[in-house]
């Protein structure tokens, strides 16, 4: 059992932050201070606060869960396509939506696509996409957040209280510190994340008495061998995953991040940078999922393996109850905690417990983010005529602070997990499928309003019917794929246990593709739609 | 065009097909090779992205944005 009092000084902490935020704060009280700390954030804050911003609990405990169940290829699927692509898009977009932030005082991504795009309602179908997109990460890190405090208790603080007490500390340091609060909060977390891995690496590595002898006997074993290579995933497969950190300029989080530097000339270090800080926490967190296998003395991860080997052998045979209750048993989200438990000393443990609440509570941003959307692109656009004066909006930002989280918790506690975890595994390709408008907003003149609500109305559409299909058929056996939809003979849709493919590529990069070409077509189609000159000078 | 292109190279050399299969050599004893190239491909990145950020920085937002 992790000590829950580190766990209640780690929550402390960050409250404290968000209370000095509000001090360092106290001076300036405009919209433009508390929603995004007064485009004032020096290069080391907007760095790794913007990469806080960019990890969820995935980074730490599904990396490591995903890399117990396939092995090295989690690396590649997520941490070096994402080192390249999420740079990128921070260099060629995120620069530009930070000059025109700062030109025309936008706030969010919507307020730059109404001005770009002469609109006013399709801004709203994009923001209501936006937002519907983003409200199960909130949901998920409140499930997480209840969750873990129940583990790491030992089961003494049960799940709606840790879920509350989570919700609750979140919810106070964004409340009071806004964007600086939560910049720094993420600060401090991304400190914690990039300490933790190397540390843990060496102190589970002496635990197990080397890595050689541990990886010599997982090439010795049939079983095992496999999860070195990349041999079980196709390379289409792999190929579909370099679309997905396309998502991360598109989140409305990171969109408005990006509005925070001080200076254009912050965003240098933070796109050199970022592929090493990846690099640094994914490396760590693959190899450790993938060397776990391994680790069998441990009860717990012993009971995985042989539940992922029953799976394995007799699968087919078994109900699709019986194979779901195994896959769950498998599943090997919390085994870099059974790793830390088994082999690391206490004070790592309970230093790994911070690291556990610093990646459930990584909802922070997007809480945030989600109320300047309510304030800016709902309250203060329909309001226009009572303008909302500054003070005002700080007030209405805080009131959607306190009720996003209020009914995050109350769904969290009402509605099943399985239901947010398909919804957060097709957001991300959702939002994927939105990056094009960024894209076309930015550097195509002749794109127009109604190519941009093709798309966005494309990925509303594709998301939905992703979630449903996997809803509702069911996930065939490892190994076994079912045909869908099928033409001439070629499986067009299948469902795999994996998920979904079409043409044996992932959704993302459909809808993707969909997305872009729809907004190309319609664009082209509606020339007279074209914004007018003088907006067009603005921004080319 | 030739940061485009090499971005676009970098991009191509994410699909290394020719690791697929192998886990050997182990680089420093435990390493798959496999893991170790996409390592590599991240400092590699993160190489190409200082090259980019020098040769073709959009200082002339810096201007846009105090217009």
């Amino acid at each position: 059992m992790i000590p829950a009092a580190v766990i209640f000084l780690y929550l402390a902490a960050v409250l404290a932050i968000g209370l000095v935020a509000r001090r360092a704060s106290v001076r300036r009280q405009d919209a433009e201070d508390f929603f995004l700390a007064g485009r004032s954030l020096g290069p080391a804050v907007f760095l790794l606060s913007l990469f806080g911003a960019n990890m969820t609990a995935f980074s730490i405990l599904g990396a490591s869960g995903h890399a117990f169940a396939n092995g090295i290829v989690t690396y590649g699927l997520m941490a070096s396509s994402s080192a390249l692509i999420i740079p990128v898009s921070l260099f060629a977009v995120g620069t530009r939506l930070w000059a025109l932030g700062k030109r025309h005082g936008f706030m969010t991504p919507v307020q730059m696509f109404r001005d770009r795009w002469e609109c006013a309602h399709i801004g709203t179908v994009i923001f209501a996409v936006q937002a519907v997109l983003l409200v199960p990460y909130i949901v998920i890190a409140v499930i997480g957040g209840g969750t873990t405090l129940r583990a790491v208790s030992g089961g003494l603080v049960p799940f709606w209280l840790g879920g509350a007490v989570v919700s609750l500390v979140v919810m106070g340091y964004v409340l009071f510190g806004g964007m600086r609060g939560t910049a720094w909060v993420n600060t401090f977390q991304t400190i914690l994340f990039l300490s933790f891995g190397a540390i843990a690496v060496v102190a589970i590595g002496r635990g197990m008495g080397g890595f050689r002898q541990a990886v010599e006997s997982m090439l010795a074993s049939p079983a095992t061998a496999p999860l070195l290579t990349r041999e079980r995933v196709s390379p289409l497969y792999f190929f579909s995953y370099t679309f997905i950190p396309l998502s991360s300029i598109a989140f409305p989080h990171i969109g408005i991040f990006c509005l925070t530097a001080r200076r254009l000339a912050h965003f240098r270090k933070t796109v050199v940078l970022y592929p090493l800080c990846m690099l640094a926490i994914w490396l760590p967190s693959v190899f450790l999922g993938v060397i776990a296998n391994r680790a069998t003395d441990i009860p717990a991860v012993r009971a995985k393996v042989e539940a992922r080997a029953t799976l394995a052998a007799e699968g087919p045979r078994l109900s699709a109850e019986r194979r779901d209750q195994l896959r769950a048993e498998a599943s090997g989200d919390e085994v870099i905690l059974k790793l830390v438990e088994g082999y690391a000393p206490l004070w790592l443990t309970s230093l790994l417990g911070a690291a556990v609440m610093a990646a459930v509570m990584a909802s922070d941003s997007q809480i945030l983010a989600l109320s300047t959307m309510f304030t800016e692109d709902v309250f203060a656009f329909y309001a226009a005529a009572t303008r909302a004066r500054d003070a005002r909006q700080v007030q209405t930002g805080r009131l959607f602070v306190v009720l996003v989280t209020v009914v995050a918790y109350a769904v969290a506690l009402a509605a099943p997990q399985s239901i947010f975890d398909i919804a957060t595994q097709y957001a991300f390709a959702g939002y994927a499928a939105l990056s094009p408008l960024l894209v076309a907003a930015l550097f195509w003149k002749s794109s127009t309003c109604w190519g941009a609500l093709a798309a966005t109305v494309w990925t509303a559409a594709a998301v939905i019917a992703v979630a449903v299909l996997q809803t509702v058929v069911p996930p065939p056996a490892t190994g076994a794929a079912v045909s869908i939809l099928s033409v001439a003979g070629v499986d067009v849709i299948s469902r795999a246990a994996s998920g979904t493919t079409v043409l044996g590529l992932l959704p993302v990069v459909p809808m993707t593709l969909g997305s872009a070409l729809l907004l190309g077509v319609v664009s082209l189609c509606t020339p007279a739609s074209r914004p007018t000159s003088a907006t067009l000078a603005r921004y080319f | 065009m030739l940061a485009l292109l090499a971005t676009a190279l970098l991009y191509a050399l994410h699909q290394d097909f020719w690791f697929w299969r192998e886990a050997r050599p182990l680089v420093f004893g435990f390493l798959p090779i496999g893991l170790f190239y996409h390592a590599a491909y991240t400092i590699a990145t993160s190489g190409l992205l200082w090259v980019l950020v020098r040769s073709h920085w959009p200082a002339h937002l810096e201007g846009v944005a105090r217009e």
